[in-house]
């Protein structure tokens, strides 16, 4: 596959491993926060935690918008998904989130119309299909999907398809990696920078990353090349003094994002004044609402939406995990009381979940067999 | 990486998961939900929980696709009954009545056994079309003859309207174990070779694909195919075969689990022998898919000695259905219980037993 496969060349990558085993053999140990999910998802899908020297650790961040929805909101999607005449539309993942008491895939099994779709737009086609449904679409994501579900209202706008709506609960990456910067005991070197969300927003939004925290930034694509390039990028920026936002995923993004895009939200959103993150707690104007302009088609003012907060379970440390402050093995339920097929809390649902993939992918590890040393 | 001091910290919360893991599932599901029916983790405990306790006897116990019975003089006799619930029940490569036949019969070759006749029982839905019924009868008697398996009995129960979707076929099957199969997870050993008989995830991405609701257009063909003749043929080849199974729900992940939990031993892929087509490996990249997991309904799975293995793959060859077959892997006693992938540069994942279900109703 073009685009894929090179940037999965074993040699490349081992370059790039002797690369940085002798960058950080020369430094002190370093800690890079992976902020998005699907770094998370790669760095245990291809086995790349093992193959980095035992001085770089990687933490895994909050960029994975299944594990930030709050159990509140997934009470309230239930609740729309119960209501009489509701076709409920989600991602895959959706399904297996834990509310309060139950999830949507409980709900689907007792009665409820949930149904899996892979884009907003497919929600909307199942709307002009079944006219005599309410069709709701239980949107997630950050600013990369958020585009997606802007160009589904306003086609929803356009066709004047009434019955359609989104249970808008998009998110913005910026507030939370400023909550993670401002929390006390910051143990962090460096960050490896969001690709897709960046392919919207651009670099730009990271600069004060580098400039207020003195952190240097690397935005970075997805494939073990990429991961490996932005891990090296960031020893270099530390061992020559620089705190910078570079960005690894040129081939992707541009440094002033898509204004395209970017012109989509500012339409079909308004930015909430606050909003709960699971295990984060409440963040100033970290998310989306859907705009007065689209007012017909928010499913928040069409059904009866409890809007109840829920309280994490008091085994769950999903909120220690996100903030990079406990590794997920560390978590006191990990693999044990919380698996994915029994989730307590969200970074065990998502395969993006820190949990999750490290359960999944990475319970393993031999470091015998780490097969690459610096020469 | 984690320091060195933390590594016995994570080593035992490691051992800690692996000893809950190993603990018998228990189902705490009040209702029944798609994912008990994904051969994942959930179909697992509802069949613990539920099914095997009510019939527990030795041969159920040992919870493969069939039964072999020594019921006569001769022989053993293996039997195997499956039913069959896809939507669509028509698309690219074949049909429900392609797939009742030749699941069924690859469910007794997966036991060694020669299939020698099939039973087939229709539920049909109220307000199906004949000419579909047809067309599904038509479907199942070729791939019957096309098999040299007889249709020997059956049974057609009709339901009202929304008690079923359209037809939902249940086949069993009927054979005698082939002279000197022994066929037992029991039997494999640390370096074993793990062949497979060819490209993986065909069936289930055709299946997707046939949905239409994924706005994606991939020309890829369902691989459903009986495979007693390459069964047979390996079995001629390499009368060591230590244990075979077709890679069906939950795909070549959930069955090498399924090896590595009966066996006592650890499953070691090679990513890159992984044989995947393009268009497969394509739509998975942009569904968030792992191919390991989808479904086949054309493959066979062996296990046999390291010695055996270029024997295996030539013997599989020579049928048409094995065209692509190849070594992915082999068995290891270095992480017992565990399946791992050995990914492009090195690095190992885990791939662990089906969670959730992507793709509900695809056989």
């Amino acid at each position: 596959m073009r685009y894929v496969d090179e940037f999965r060349d074993p040699q490349a990558a081992r370059r790039l491993l002797a690369d940085i085993a002798a960058a950080a053999a020369e430094q002190p140990p370093r800690k890079f926060m992976e902020v998005c999910g699907g770094h998370t998802h790669a760095i245990y899908r291809h086995g790349i935690e093992a193959l980095l020297p035992a001085g770089i650790e990687l933490i895994h961040g909050p960029g994975c918008p299944v594990c930030v929805i709050p159990m509140g909101r997934v009470d309230d999607a239930i609740a729309v998904a119960r209501t009489e005449g509701v076709t409920m539309c989600c991602f895959g993942d959706m399904l297996r989130v834990p509310g309060g008491e139950s999830t949507l895939l409980e709900a689907k099994a007792r009665g409820a119309d949930v149904r899996i779709v892979y884009s907003p737009l497919d929600a909307l086609a199942l709307a002009a299909r079944l006219p005599e449904r309410q069709v709701v679409f239980l949107a997630v994501g950050f600013e990369t999907t958020a585009p997606s579900t802007a160009v589904t209202l306003m086609q929803a706008r356009e066709r004047g398809v009434e019955n359609f709506s989104v249970f808008c609960n998009h998110v913005t990456i910026v507030p939370p990696l400023k909550a993670i910067l401002d929390s006390p005991g910051l143990d962090l070197d460096g960050f490896l920078g969001p690709g897709h969300v960046s392919t919207v927003i651009g670099t730009r939004p990271y600069r004060f990353v580098a400039e207020q925290y003195r952190r240097p930034l690397v935005t970075a694509g997805f494939e073990p090349v990429d991961i490996l390039q932005a891990v090296l990028m960031l020893l270099r920026q530390l061992a020559e003094g620089r705190c910078e936002v570079e960005n690894q995923y040129r081939r992707v993004v541009a440094g002033r994002g898509n204004d395209r895009a970017l012109a989509l939200l500012r339409e079909a959103f308004v930015v909430r004044p606050h909003f709960e993150w699971r295990g984060l707690g409440f963040i100033a104007q970290s998310a989306l609402a859907v705009a007065p302009e689209f007012a017909a088609w928010d499913a928040e003012l069409r059904f009866e939406v409890p809007g109840v907060r829920v309280a994490d379970p008091k085994a769950c440390q999903c909120g220690e995990v996100l903030k990079g402050a406990l590794r997920p093995w560390e978590c006191k339920v990990f693999g044990t009381a919380c698996t994915p097929e029994t989730p307590i809390g969200t970074c065990m649902v998502s395969s993006e979940g820190a949990c999750a993939a490290y359960y999944n992918y990475g319970r393993y590890s031999s470091r015998s067999r780490i097969p690459v040393h610096a020469t | 990486m984690a320091a060195e001091d933390d590594f016995e910290a994570r080593a035992a919360v490691l051992a800690r998961v692996e000893s809950w893991r190993r603990r018998a599932p228990k189902l705490a599901d009040e209702t029944i939900t798609m994912a008990h029916g994904a051969g994942g983790r959930a179909g697992q405990s509802l069949i613990e929980a539920v099914i095997r306790p009510a019939f527990s006897n030795p041969v159920l116990d040992a919870l493969d696709d069939g039964a072999v019975l020594d019921i006569g003089d001769g022989r053993p006799m293996a039997v195997t009954t499956d039913a069959f619930v896809v939507t669509p029940r028509r698309f690219n490569g074949g049909s429900i009545g392609d797939l009742a036949v030749n699941g069924t019969i690859n469910d007794l070759a997966a036991m060694g056994a020669e299939p020698a006749a099939l039973t087939v029982s229709l539920v049909l839905e109220e307000g199906l079309a004949v000419d579909e019924l047809r067309a599904i009868v038509g479907d199942l008697a070729r791939a019957a003859s096309a098999a040299g398996v007889p249709v020997v009995t059956g049974d057609t129960k009709v339901v009202e309207r929304g008690a079923a979707d359209g037809c939902y076929i249940t086949t069993a099957g009927l054979g005698l174990v082939a002279p000197g199969a022994q066929l037992d997870a029991a039997a494999v050993r640390p370096s074993d070779a793990v062949v497979l008989s060819g490209t993986i995830g065909d069936h289930g991405v055709a299946v997707m694909v046939a949905r239409g609701d994924l706005a994606l257009a991939a020309d890829v063909a369902s691989d459903t195919a009986p495979l007693h003749e390459l069964v047979a043929a390996l079995l001629e080849a390499v009368p060591d075969t230590r244990w075979l199974r077709d890679p069906t729900r939950g795909g070549v992940a959930s069955i090498c689990n399924e090896l590595a939990a009966a066996s006592g031993l650890g499953v070691e892929l090679d990513e890159s022998a992984l044989p995947v087509r393009g268009a497969v490996a394509g739509a998975c990249e942009l569904l968030g898919l792992d191919p390991l997991y989808i479904a086949n309904e054309g493959k066979m799975l062996a296990v046999v000695p390291a010695e055996d293995a270029s024997a295996a793959v030539a013997a599989m060859r020579s049928c048409e259905a094995g065209a692509d077959a190849c070594v992915v892997g082999a068995i290891t006693d270095e992480h017992p219980g565990l399946v791992l992938v050995r990914t492009g540069f090195g690095g190992t994942r885990i791939v662990d037993m089906l969670v959730g279900d992507p793709l509900p109703r695809i056989c």
